[in-house]
């Protein structure tokens, strides 16, 4: 036994020896921030998408020598399940290591974690859920949001689509809070801007077969179907549309803007699928730029997807505050809930009294030729292709 | 009246898929009295079995939808029918003596093994694959009813498996010795039936049929996952049981009438769709309730 212990002592001696001169003369201190998000499941893509947008923050981080800290990555599994999602926060809130976390796309696991976060003191900005409940059903100020909420995605999806002349809808959505509450408040903006609602159809959110909802909605002969919930569900709906032969513009909410959308359907299929998302887009901003350019040298397996760029501001944000304050949760949550108007790749970032982004600028997308594309800059905004039914 | 009809294509596939899964679970009751709870997620295995055939078919250069159809249901259907043979000999064979229980929790217990097996080791296998649509897709207009081609091959070929299953059953030699067995093992034996290997393609019979509706459900949806089986398996065995477990025709029946009932509850109900399932389950409680034993009970001498 002795022997053993003695034997180790010295490996580890002799291994800090060795590492001595690569840290260089001031070494710093490791600091753990967590990235969670469904990193398998039908929305892995975004998942890793934002891990990885995570890392590269974390990378860049670690290579700038102006770094008080060195950084590093905790990045957990949620599989956009709620009591995954759990486990994964309490692993990551019980590491006192960790001193802040990047956080959920699922709005459903956000909703579920957020008490968890509250218990332990452990700041988290949520980078990709957009439940307006997720902010604003609590007073935590552990919770913060570099996204915007649902709230104001419906209401110019709303406004955009009776703008452009549609006149009756099918509501199709997935009985979790968060496509509950994309039906909520689409409804909501939908009536106000004098948009007919012929029916509203409640789907679980593991759905196979969408035969009979579908079947029904045919006969209602609307001009779109429109889709609250997320890209699994939404790449079966579009599928089977066309199976039944339903002739209607199909319309999702930012659950579907990801690259699987598109790879889950024929090129066909997802041409002129409309689709809104908060925040403002990357590729326009000066940083996005940047973003791209690092994120492309950084040769990851995948790309960034629809929400990287808000995870990586997140975790720019979370590693500015750590610089500033140090390592402290408390201090850190503190100064989180005080940044205001603070630039970033998505945008300028300003928490309000509930730690929410409270600038919100909606972006609308319209797939052309297999990629999400922005309306403006589509054949379609210019008038060159038309919606169906148009 | 041409919605009915659309309607009435998308409960016969549901319902034909369902029909596939129940026979298999009638024909286990039906010759070893036993109930196998893995049948859902041996038709997962077969679903993933073909779907890799196809990929591999395509990486081999057999780019014609045929070429990887062919690949997909042979290797499906060899597969499920090695894997059933394999589960039948090595675990519910030696089990036969034990209490039903058991064979059942062992059974449970062996589709979980296979469901996270998949999840776990076939490559990003926690993840939906698409699956190829190998089928043509072209349609025909009937006013508000639209009939596409893929739809109907997969329908068609379903009832033909059923219908060959029964004239397998009924006007064969393999078929006499399976009714044989089922009726009683003793005098099967006495009368010369190999009883061990008419239970062991009793086995790879059955789940060769999952192996199909596994396949149809891959080319209908377009889509399979590791988690499949569960509710198919579900569906498939409260078919079995409101048919009449042990009846080959209660299985069909129920299963048509359970794709009905989900149908009834997410179009002619006034509660919101995601409560059909919850409707047609009910249903089955309350048929249950009203007939123990199935539509079309059991009797002895017509079992299988």
């Amino acid at each position: 036994m002795k022997s053993i212990l003695r034997f180790s002592v010295g490996a580890v001696l002799s291994a800090a020896l060795a590492a001595m001169p690569l840290v260089g003369a001031s070494a710093k201190d490791t600091v753990k921030i967590a990235f969670i998000g469904p990193l398998s499941g039908g929305t892995a893509s975004i998942g890793v998408g934002g891990r990885n947008s995570t890392e590269l923050a974390v990378r860049l981080r670690n290579a700038d020598p102006k770094a008080k800290y060195t950084y590093e990555l905790f990045a957990q599994d949620d599989e956009c399940k709620p009591n995954v999602g759990v486990q994964a926060a309490t692993k990551a809130a019980a590491d006192r290591k960790v001193i802040g976390g990047v956080t959920h796309y699922c709005s459903a696991v956000a909703m579920s974690t957020v008490d968890i976060y509250h218990k332990f003191n452990l700041p988290v900005i949520v980078w990709g859920a957009v439940l307006p409940d997720i902010t604003y059903a609590n007073d935590y100020a552990e919770v913060h949001r570099v996204n915007g909420t649902m709230i104001n995605q419906n209401q110019v999806a709303a406004d955009f689509m009776t703008k452009q002349g549609y006149k009756t809808w099918v509501i199709l959505h997935d009985t979790t809070d968060y496509g509950k509450g994309h039906n909520t408040y689409f409804s909501k903006y939908l009536t106000q801007d004098g948009g007919k609602i012929l029916a509203t159809f409640g789907v679980t959110s593991d759905q196979q077969d969408f035969t009979a909802e579908l079947t029904k909605a045919k006969e209602l002969k609307p001009d779109v179907i429109y889709f609250g919930g997320l890209t699994p569900l939404g790449v079966r709906i579009r599928q089977q549309m066309d199976k039944l032969g339903i002739k209607a513009q199909f319309q999702g909410a930012s659950g579907i803007v990801s690259d699987a959308f598109i790879e889950g359907l024929d090129n066909k299929l997802a041409e002129g699928t409309l689709a809104f998302r908060e925040g403002a887009p990357v590729e326009k901003l000066p940083g996005g730029q940047y973003f791209m350019k690092e994120y492309d040298k950084a040769k990851f397996d995948q790309g960034p997807d629809a929400y990287g760029p808000f995870a990586f501001a997140a975790a720019n944000l979370l590693m500015d505050a750590i610089e500033k304050v140090g390592p402290d949760r408390k201090k850190v949550t503190a100064y989180l809930g005080k940044i205001e108007n603070r630039d970033s790749i998505v945008g300028p970032i300003t928490f309000d009294d509930h730690g929410q982004n409270s600038v919100a600028a909606i972006t609308k997308y319209v797939i052309q030729d297999g990629k999400w594309v922005l309306w403006e800059d589509s054949e379609y905004g210019a008038g060159k292709r038309k919606l169906v039914g148009k | 009246m041409d919605l009915l009809g659309q309607y009435l294509i998308n409960g016969l596939m549901l319902g034909t898929i369902y029909a596939l899964v129940a026979v298999g679970f009638t024909l286990f009751f039906g010759v070893l009295d036993v109930i196998k709870f893995s049948h859902g997620d041996v038709l997962m295995v077969g679903a993933f079995t073909g779907f890799t055939a196809a990929s591999a078919a395509g990486a081999l250069g057999f780019h014609h939808p045929l070429a990887q159809l062919a690949a997909t249901v042979v290797f499906a259907l060899a597969g499920t029918a090695l894997l059933g043979a394999v589960i039948a000999k090595w675990l519910i064979l030696p089990l036969k003596n034990a209490p039903r229980l058991n064979i059942l929790l062992a059974t449970l217990m062996l589709g979980t093994a296979l469901r996270e097996s998949v999840r776990l080791f076939y490559p990003d296998g926690s993840n939906p694959k698409a699956f190829p649509s190998l089928l043509p897709t072209s349609a025909w207009q009937f006013g508000n009813f639209t009939l596409r081609a893929d739809s109907a091959i997969l329908v068609v070929t379903g009832i033909a498996v059923i219908v060959g299953l029964h004239l397998l059953i009924n006007r064969t030699r393999l078929g006499l010795a399976i009714r044989a067995v089922a009726q009683d093992e003793e005098t099967a034996r006495t009368m010369g039936i190999n009883y061990t290997l008419i239970v062991l393609v009793t086995f790879a019979l059955g789940s060769s049929i999952a192996a199909v509706a596994g396949v149809m459900d891959g080319l209908y949806y377009n889509e399979i996952n590791f988690g499949m089986g569960l509710l198919l398996g579900l569906i498939g065995f409260s078919a079995a049981i409101i048919g009449g477990l042990g009846n080959l025709y209660g299985a069909i029946l129920g299963g048509f009438l359970f794709a009905a009932l989900q149908m009834i509850g997410a179009v002619a109900l006034p509660f919101a769709s995601a409560y059909k399932d919850v409707f047609a389950f009910a249903v089955v409680i309350a048929l249950m309730a009203w007939k123990p034993t199935g539509l079309i009970p059991e009797r002895s001498s017509d079992r299988v």
